[in-house]
């Protein structure tokens, strides 16, 4: 993890900001998939990353997770960040509330009180003691949030957290991260396939292409927003016609190409 | 969500298509399974009882309407008079201590060197390119056919037999730690280190709990082969133990005496499958698994 906060070079812009990437590549066996990315993200930001399939949005969720430094380009990330990915990635054979303080340093890795606390927070407090394997996915999810918030990260990574879930449930755990994002007041980049998740949760959003950030809008609604609010709609247009789809009314390009 | 067409009683039948095996008109009906219905069912361990209690059933009927013969194979009968009779003497006893002890010295030295080779090998890609090459060389190698290099290099007392074992063990444990830490699910590897685990903590938590069921699966292979790796070191030259008493009744065509010896392995191999298999319960509580259909 060569590329913590310390090695900031643009002191400058570090007070302001929580993520500063510049001339970001990543290359694949010779094909490149983040090609001279740039991005800032303020602290406390809400930043929605869309694109296509295969457009490198996890690459580089995972590079700013410091998972991936086979990178070239200057990547600024907080010390303190944490994630939660599209499958919630628990230890089976701990119990849900070892799985939420796992990796604490010291003591706090066997502290049950915390991991209720944040538990709590998502919900599901009274899960604590069961295996992973008797969670729904929802709740399994929930539990990914907490573990992912125990850290008090001030950057946390969404790498479709709700891509698994049913609509319901969906509709749910985006209100849950809305709120645990105005309580915690972290940076959050949430990479997500729904535009009007998008719509509805960031301060910005990004449409990643052609390995870097093609298009990106600042939502300017007061929250809680609504889906039908005519700026909403116009905002939901205009993104989706960057991601090359047209919006069902006047539609020329098949819709398969948003489809993952 | 499908709508669903019915023929009309005397319709034309639908014109055949290339889908239609089953006329378009059949409909299943989903029963609830049977088991809700079944009057009082037997008890899980009485129906489990019944395959090999059958057997021995069949066993005495056999002996008492004379179709197997005293000196082919004894009657249960007999061979309960042995049991009784070698047990009030001590000889058996003796025997099972003799043997038991074989065994447990073979398997704990086999089962040191096994979690130590699969541990270098599972854990350091150097250590991988060295042992596990190697084991796969040794494997081809049938350990029953190194008895005569044994004996050559041990002599015929107790370490020829407890060399057996060790080595009888260390295969299947070897085999089913070393992938059991290989199949570490790398997506809980990244989400681990993600959380901060470092290298020790990732083994700890990460690393060996995911090699537990298979390693529990090779413990399981290993106490099988250890008792059968038991059999033939006992062949050599046994002053004591079940396959000394077993080759003195081979002497006399004791045909109840060799059942009995049998008999005694075989209960101490489902002693060790039973330990395990409770150790396993505990141990994978965790884990959903497949429990059999209509249990
Ligand atoms: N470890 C890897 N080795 C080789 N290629 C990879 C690797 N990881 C990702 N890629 C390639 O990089 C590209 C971007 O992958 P990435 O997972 O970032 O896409 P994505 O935008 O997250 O897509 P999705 O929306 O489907 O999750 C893909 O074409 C993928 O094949
Ligand atoms: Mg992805």
């Amino acid at each position: 993890m060569s590329s913590d906060a310390s090695s900031a070079s643009s002191g400058d812009k570090s007070e302001t900001s929580s993520v500063d990437i510049r001339g970001l590549s990543r290359t694949f066996d010779g094909r490149t998939v983040i090609d001279d990315l740039d991005l800032t993200i303020a602290k406390g930001e809400f930043v929605a990353l869309l694109g296509h399939s295969g457009c490198g949005k996890s690459t580089l969720l995972r590079i700013l997770a410091g998972l991936d430094d086979e990178i070239s380009g200057e990547v600024i990330v907080p010390a303190r960040r944490s994630a939660a990915f599209q499958s919630p990635r628990l230890m089976p054979w701990l119990r849900v509330w070892r799985n939420v303080v796992l990796g604490l340093p010291g003591r706090a890795n066997r502290d049950r009180a915390l991991a209720t606390r944040y538990l709590a927070e998502v919900g599901i407090e009274e899960r604590a003691g069961v295996w992973p394997k008797t969670l729904s996915g929802g709740e399994a999810q929930r539990v990914s949030l907490a573990r992912a918030l125990v850290r008090e990260p001030e950057l946390l990574l969404l790498d479709e957290p709700f891509g698994a879930l049913d609509a319901l449930t969906r509709v749910n755990a985006q209100r849950l991260v809305g709120e645990l994002w105005q309580r915690h007041g972290c940076s959050i980049l949430l990479v997500t396939h729904d535009v009007e998740e998008a719509l509805l949760l960031a301060d910005r959003v990004l449409v990643m292409d052609a390995g870097g950030i093609a298009h990106e809008v600042t939502v300017d609604l007061p929250r809680p927003r609504a889906l039908g609010s005519p700026e909403f709609v116009s905002l939901r247009s205009r993104l989706l016609g960057w991601l090359g789809v047209h919006d069902a009314s006047a539609s020329e390009t098949p819709l398969e190409r948003i489809s993952s | 969500m499908s709508v669903k067409e019915y023929a009309a009683p005397g319709a034309v039948p639908p014109k055949p298509t290339a889908q239609a095996a089953a006329p378009p008109d059949t409909r299943l009906t989903i029963r609830p399974a049977r088991r809700a219905r079944r009057i009082p069912r037997l008890p899980r361990a009485v129906r489990r009882a019944i395959g090999p209690v059958g057997l021995l059933v069949a066993w005495y009927l056999g002996s008492v309407t004379g179709v197997l013969p005293e000196n082919v194979l004894a009657s249960p009968v007999d061979v309960v008079r042995q049991a009784i009779e070698l047990t009030s003497s001590g000889e058996l006893p003796r025997a099972i201590a003799a043997s038991g002890r074989r065994a447990a010295t073979g398997f704990v030295i086999g089962a040191a060197i096994a979690l130590a080779l699969s541990l270098t090998a599972g854990l350091f890609r150097l250590g991988e390119d060295v042992v596990d090459a190697s084991m796969g060389m040794f494997r081809a190698i049938p350990w029953v056919g190194l008895i005569p290099l044994f004996i050559v290099w041990f002599g015929i007392d107790e370490t020829p037999k407890i060399a057996l074992v060790a080595l009888g063990v260390t295969y299947p444990l070897y085999f089913n730690i070393y992938g059991g830490i290989r199949s570490a699910d790398s997506q809980l590897v990244e989400a681990a280190r993600m959380l901060g685990l470092g290298r020790i903590a990732l083994i700890r938590y990460v690393i060996l709990p995911s090699a537990l069921p298979g390693a529990l699966v090779g413990l399981r292979y290993a106490l099988s082969t250890a008792w059968l790796a038991l059999v033939f070191g006992e062949q050599i030259n046994a002053d004591a133990g079940i396959g000394y008493l077993m080759s003195n009744a081979e002497q006399y065509f004791r045909t109840d005496v060799i059942v009995l010896c049998l008999a005694v392995y075989a209960i101490l191999g489902l002693l060790c499958d039973f330990v395990v298999r409770l150790l396993s319960k505990r141990l994978l509580s965790w884990r959903a698994s497949f429990d059999g259909d209509g249990a």
